[in-house]
């Protein structure tokens, strides 16, 4: 965890020389956020500024750090760069400020869509737009003779193919970490089969439904066809198992998608078999079992004005247009910045949108659900209960929470 | 000592532990019978690049008065404590009324987050604690014999697994242990199971997770010990030997009554350490197999909505834990220190 930190700030500290257009700032600017490709090159073109010290610290483990950060008075992070769940944590504390006037003043720039409102206030700058789409060797599918899955259940033939025919022990690749990654597995299951985390205007859970336990029972039969350590295997160690040329069909960020051939000792025929396709459905659905993603940028409120308006430049020069003339930057994610053409590597988060995925719902109690699923479904997934005692369980565990926390009665 | 004397040497450790040890405690104590304002609710309209939904938000307006009339929080007593995550009073009752053996029983307990990592919790320390002692006196007795220019080189090389930070001491051993690592691989080709996962087994990733325990903490236990011996009395170690007393019975009448303070000594520390067991499940990724108080309340903190009386509940009981724990012990010492005055 540390090693990481400090290689992302060596890595920026040499990256920095990418610097957009001039940028003048009047006092410090500190920015909190997750560790992939696209978030290092906002990082990296925020520091660009000068007048003022610009801070990073890029880490996987930005969501526990970003809020009590925040909490203080003056703020330690002047910015925290964050995604459609995680906001919901700094709005449901109140530590992040509404953004009208600053982009009133500066903003002009901006496309309308890339302005995230909440209640008619402006509370984030969207920079990109994500999703977990399939990525898979189109060599190793074509040497077993299947198409390119459509479906969960045809990835499942596909993966049975390509076992039986010897190619590959374990073909299929999963983020299924026990915690957050297994969760968000969950959800994009749930969510095809049409599954809806809530009563419809409460907080109350229902997650213990049909659509529950047929999204466990297929990523149960999808775990058959994993490596067995797959409890432990997060997008990192599952793209290691994709460039080790392991794995043959996989759920994958679309923001990690596109650097996951460019990096140093992937084989050729990885390299030369990569290949990226939009999400998949499952059980008949029509609605993808994904979810859409935006990444973006928050000010902090407890810090003084001229912090938050230094804060404001710097963020917007680290989105400046000019970032991507840069050929690798465009490659890094879908970028909502004007005069972004999408690569070949874009398609996958194109075609989630465009087949209507569902955004990861902003709500509240969210992140208390996220938390449940994620530490009782493992219990399930090694075969210990059954889905509907885990589902029970998961209901049980986040009412606990809910209740602490004052969103259920 | 006079009183008054002792007080004014007193003084300063006195203060430093009411400010860093006394004053934490309270606070953690006062925020586990405290909970969260109830969240007021409204449906706003949020747009983003993805168009506009009607969602549910926190008002802050209102929430802000609530905060200010009470700042901290609804007063929930013992709430906390009796919830699901944490003692789980009422579904431990329906867990008993509902199976029909003990066994079962156990297995439903087993399910609820807190006695699942007692469960963990009680077997690692008390399987790592008396097998470290046993090894770091081993290791002590062992370097004893060793010519003393060998003896600094083979101390400095049993420390290391002291001095390693604990997380990259358990990183290392999980990628060494990992399917395609180098243990991973020996094993599996050992069992003769190429399918072997040691991380994918609840009970081996136990005994990996302890045999990670003892490696890192019998230094401690050696340092202890090999200090100790180095206070043996002579003579009665040469009085055992003209009694024509074997090795082994030099060792176990005369070594070990000697040493016997310091394995006290050493069983409290570990005892309270390896309660607290941490950075092994963190490092190890086995929060799927293995969980300790202390990984509960990381989880706690560590999600995006931060359960904070949750994890202060939690801390409570991990004291009181140790309290439990430590107290044969601290009984036992209580008694010796009467028993000499």
């Amino acid at each position: 965890m540390f090693l990481r930190v400090f290689t992302t700030a060596s890595a920026l500290a040499i990256i920095t020389a990418t610097s957009a257009a001039a940028c003048e700032i009047g006092a410090r600017v500190s920015i909190v956020g997750n560790e992939f490709p696209a978030i290092q090159t906002v990082g990296a073109n925020a520091q660009a500024c000068t007048g003022g010290e610009v801070t990073t610290n890029l880490t996987a483990d930005h969501q526990k750090i970003n809020l009590p950060g925040m909490q203080g008075n003056p703020a330690e992070y002047t910015s925290a760069i964050i995604a459609n769940s995680s906001i919901v944590a700094l709005m449901n504390d109140d530590v992040i400020r509404p953004l009208d006037d600053l982009v009133a003043e500066f903003g002009q720039d901006l496309k309308p869509n890339q302005l995230v409102s909440i209640g008619g206030q402006v509370m984030a700058i969207a920079f990109m737009a994500n999703a977990q789409h399939l990525v898979y060797r189109s060599d190793i599918l074509e040497a077993a003779g299947v198409e390119p899955p459509k479906t969960y259940e045809e990835m499942l033939a596909a993966a049975e193919a390509i076992r039986s025919q010897g190619l590959l022990e374990n073909p299929v690749g999963g983020a299924y970490m026990a915690g957050w990654n297994l969760a968000q597995e969950f959800n994009n299951m749930f969510l095809g089969f049409g599954g809806q985390h809530f009563k419809p205007g409460t907080a109350e859970p229902s997650v213990n439904s049909e659509a529950g336990v047929k999204a466990l029972e297929m990523m149960k039969a999808l775990s058959a066809y994993m490596n067995p350590d797959f409890l432990t295997h997060d997008s990192n160690a599952t793209n290691a198992e994709y460039r080790a040329g392991n794995v043959a069909l996989m759920n994958m960020w679309g923001s990690r998608a596109a650097t996951l051939v460019t990096v140093d000792g992937v084989p050729e025929d990885v390299k030369n078999g990569f290949a990226i396709a939009g999400p998949m459905t499952v059980g008949g659905g029509d609605t993808p079992a994904s979810t859409l993603w935006w990444d973006g940028w928050t000010v902090a409120k407890n810090i003084p004005d001229e912090e938050a308006e230094a804060t404001f430049k710097a963020m917007l020069n680290g989105i400046d247009p000019s970032i991507l003339q840069d050929p690798e930057v465009p490659t890094q994610a879908v970028w909502l910045i004007d005069g972004y053409e999408p690569t070949p590597a874009a398609i996958g988060v194109f075609e989630a949108a465009n087949a209507g995925t569902i955004p990861y719902p902003m709500l509240p109690y969210m992140g208390l659900m996220h938390t449940a699923l994620g530490n009782e479904l493992a219990d399930f997934m090694q075969g210990d209960e059954t889905a509907e005692q885990a589902l029970a369980d998961v209901e049980a565990a986040y009412t606990a929470a809910a209740k602490e926390k004052g969103f259920l009665q | 000592m006079k009183h008054r004397t002792f007080f004014w040497f007193f003084l300063p450790t006195g203060l430093a532990m009411v400010l860093f040890i006394a004053a934490p405690i309270v606070s953690v104590l006062i925020q586990s019978v405290f909970a969260p304002h109830e969240a007021v609710f409204v449906t706003v309209e949020n747009c983003g690049p993805f168009g506009c939904v009607q969602e549910t938000t926190i008002d802050q307006a209102a929430t802000q008065e609530l905060r200010e009339a009470q700042p901290l929080g609804r007063f929930v007593g013992l709430d906390i404590y009796l919830d699901r995550g944490h003692l789980a009073l009422a579904e431990m009752g329906e867990a008993w009324r509902s199976s029909d053996s003990l066994g079962g029983f156990f297995a439903e307990l087993r399910d609820l987050p807190f006695y699942g990592a007692m469960a963990f919790t009680l077997t690692y320390t008390f399987v790592c604690t008396p097998l470290l002692i046993a090894l770091g006196l081993v290791i002590a007795l062992a370097v004893n014999t060793l010519t003393q220019r060998l003896k600094g080189l083979v101390i400095f090389f049993s420390l290391l697994p002291m001095i390693v930070t604990p997380l990259v001491g358990s990183l290392i051993l999980f990628w060494m242990i990992d399917s395609r690592g180098v243990l991973g691989t020996f094993l599996a080709y050992l069992a003769g199971d190429p399918d072997l996962s040691l991380k994918a087994s609840t009970p081996l990733m136990w005994i990996s997770i302890i045999i990670y325990g003892i490696w890192s903490s019998a230094p401690f236990a050696f340092v202890v010990f090999y200090a100790g011996l180095q206070t043996l009395p002579q003579d009665q170690i040469e009085a055992a030997q003209i009694d024509g007393a074997t090795r082994w019975q030099q060792v176990r009448f005369v070594v070990i009554p000697h040493l016997m303070p310091l394995v006290t000594f050493v069983a409290l520390i570990q005892l309270m350490d390896n309660f607290r067991v941490f950075e092994p499940i963190v490092g190890f990724n086995a929060s799927a197999h293995a969980t300790s108080l202390s990984w509960i309340i990381f989880n706690d903190l560590g999600g995006e909505t931060r359960q904070l009386s949750a994890a202060a509940a939690t801390s409570v009981m991990t004291i009181i834990g140790v309290a439990i724990l430590l107290s044969p012990v601290l009984v036992r010492t209580w008694r010796d220190f009467r028993g000499k005055t």
